[in-house]
């Protein structure tokens, strides 16, 4: 029977010949994680249910990162659980302040996730692991306590959606414009329960970092999974990385899609998601004039290396425009030192940006650049929901690391070409 | 016990796990701290007009954005016993049946239904009716497993 890479992974879970779309599965879990927030609740459960012990203490992460280090003493209660849930179980991945990162960095990082995996994550953002050739999706604190003691979880079987990208992207164009135009084209039900798969010359040409951006915010399109076959890319991260023996799965020519939509990449613009929906979206050229108090770039979207190397290249013999705060956050301690190395802090810090710790941080309003009554950010984080990084009366623009760091210098959102920069295609 | 009798508070499409609880709030996890905050940032004085019993009804891709449990906590904290939506968010929906809190699809009722009616609902058959216009509705029915994760108070609470 044809199958999709998601339907392939899922079958191998379930220990199966074959699944389709629909059917209800009990599938094994090879990894699964908690933070700070869901984490909490989850232990709350696992005891609440009775359960003892955990399936493996080599397959589940628990990662402070979202008010990390602690913002206040209720943070700092939840982080001292977590501690202490990992002690004594003997949890193998428990990241605390100088070894945390923002999860969906750290994870594939470190080589604790990889192809063929299937992984769960009380936190939506799971799916960016599907970036590997992973079928990875986002559950709750309920459900991660269940596979914490089972490693088991139950699925729906989702049906596929194929968006092939032909072409090339032009200048300055990323992985995070590749998905922001799809969430415009297709809304933020329009991959509702769904895996949406990504493919096509463009995608191949892509890196692993904008491959991430991509597959994580697949739950911006309400996608149960986003997901991209590995290639020889994904191999040269994975080599010498990823912990397990990877499973390399593809999607057979006859498998059925739910629907397919085909795009060139060159025909894609840089793009921006106004508030309040990722779905919001536009050229960023076109919305040049928008003034803006504050720019974040960071998350599990775009804090990794390529993202702040690119935002270096642009602020580079710049100065922050005077009305603009700049806040950098690479996603994890290992992007940070190397950022360091390379001279990017020289760069950031010349143009007068501030430098965070790794933290999920203004991401979600937790702390590290809250926004006031009627500000507006540009973020190259995934949400602009109404009070997502603050008052609910702030704003929130979401563009890639180009768009935010031209538009930290101008001071109101505009493309690297509007404030003087130039790269051939 | 499966049929509900409560007052409605509409709300629109696309209603985000941030509007239910935001994250500010996330550093709590009892459903009655949470309950204080429920809808806050979509209407400030939701948490101090709504009553127990009083039941939500959404249009498209209800709960959508993060997989924070606190959401559903939040409406259960607040009395909430089910949400009627045109369609759920699929993290949002696993989470409300987890942690015990009904949610029914149900399109034509969420048409049909306005702001401050009284309507009844009848978890096991899917059956809505509006008692202030007297309209009747069809939800999808719940499998008989939800209904006993609901009737439970959640999963692990079984
Ligand atoms: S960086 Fe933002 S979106 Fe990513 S895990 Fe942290 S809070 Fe969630």
């Amino acid at each position: 029977m044809a199958m999709t890479i998601t339907e392939k992974l899922l079958a191998r879970a379930a220990g199966r010949e074959a699944v389709s779309p629909g059917e209800l599965i009990m599938a094994r879990v090879d990894f699964c994680l908690g933070n700070d927030i869901t984490a909490p609740v989850a232990i709350d459960e696992f005891e609440k249910a009775g359960f003892e012990r955990v399936f493996a203490p080599d397959r589940i992460a628990l990662i402070p990162d979202h008010f990390t280090p602690s913002k206040d003493i209720k943070t700092a209660g939840l982080v001292k659980q977590m501690r202490e849930f990992s002690r004594k179980h003997g949890l193998t991945h428990y990241y605390d302040v100088g070894r945390v990162g923002v999860e969906h960095a750290l994870l594939p990082e470190l080589g604790l996730v990889g192809p063929g995996d299937v992984v769960v994550g009380a936190d939506s953002h799971t799916c960016t692991y599907g970036a590997l050739g992973a079928f990875a999706t986002g559950v709750g604190s309920t459900d991660l306590a269940g596979a914490m003691a089972t490693g088991e979880v139950w699925f729906r079987v989702p049906e596929s959606l194929k968006f092939e990208f032909t072409g090339k992207p032009g200048p300055y164009v990323t992985g995070k414009d590749l998905i922001l135009y799809t969430i415009g084209q297709i809304g933020v039900d329009g991959a509702l329960y769904q895996a949406m798969e990504f493919t096509g010359p463009a995608i191949e040409g892509l890196s692993m970092d904008s491959r991430f951006s991509i597959c994580n915010m697949a739950i911006e399109a309400g996608g149960k999974n986003g997901i991209i076959a590995a290639d020889a890319t994904t191999r040269a991260y994975v080599e010498g990385r990823f912990r397990r023996e990877p499973f390399y799965a593809y999607s057979d020519r006859e498998a059925q899609y739910a629907a397919h939509y085909r795009w060139r990449a060159e025909d894609i613009p840089l793009m921006v998601a106004k508030p309040h929906l990722p779905s919001n979206t536009q050229a960023a050229a076109e919305l040049c004039g928008v003034r803006i108090d504050q720019v974040v770039i960071g998350s599990c979207t775009n804090g990794r290396l390529e993202d702040l190397r690119m935002a270096a290249e642009i602020l580079r013999g710049h100065k922050v425009h005077k009305d603009v705060r700049l806040i950098v956050i690479p996603a994890t301690q290992a992007v940070w030192q190397k950022a360091m190395e390379e001279g990017l802090f020289s760069v950031f810090l010349d143009a007068e940006a501030v430098v965070s710790a790794p933290t999920c941080g203004p991401c979600l309003g937790g702390h590290m650049g809250i926004l006031a009554e009627g500000e507006r950010a540009l973020s190259t984080t995934n949400r602009n929901f109404v009070g997502r990084m603050g008052h609910p009366g702030s704003e929130v623009y979401l563009a890639g690391p180009y768009v935010a760091a031209a538009s930290a210098v101008a001071g109101h959102i505009a493309t690297p070409e509007q404030i003087g920069a130039r790269r051939a295609a | 016990m499966s049929t509900l009798k409560g007052r409605v508070w509409t709300f629109g499409r696309d209603v985000d796990t941030d509007l239910i609880i935001a994250a500010r709030y996330l550093n709590m996890k009892t459903p009655e701290e949470l309950a204080a905050h429920v809808m806050e940032d979509a209407d400030p004085e939701f948490a101090s007009k709504v009553r127990p019993g009083d039941i939500l009804v959404g249009k498209e891709n209800f709960g959508c954005g993060s997989s924070r449990e606190h959401a559903p906590m939040a409406l259960k904290g607040a009395g909430i016993p089910v949400v009627i939506a045109k369609s759920f968010a699929r993290i949002f929906y696993r989470n409300a049946f987890n942690t015990g809190l009904a949610i029914l699809v149900a399109p034509e009722a969420v048409d049909g239904i306005r702001e401050g009616d009284q309507i009844e609902v009848d978890l096991a058959s899917g059956q809505i009716r509006n008692l202030t216009t007297g309209a009747e509705y069809q939800a999808e029915p719940l499998p008989e497993f939800m209904r006993a994760l609901v009737a439970a108070g959640g999963c692990c609470r079984i």
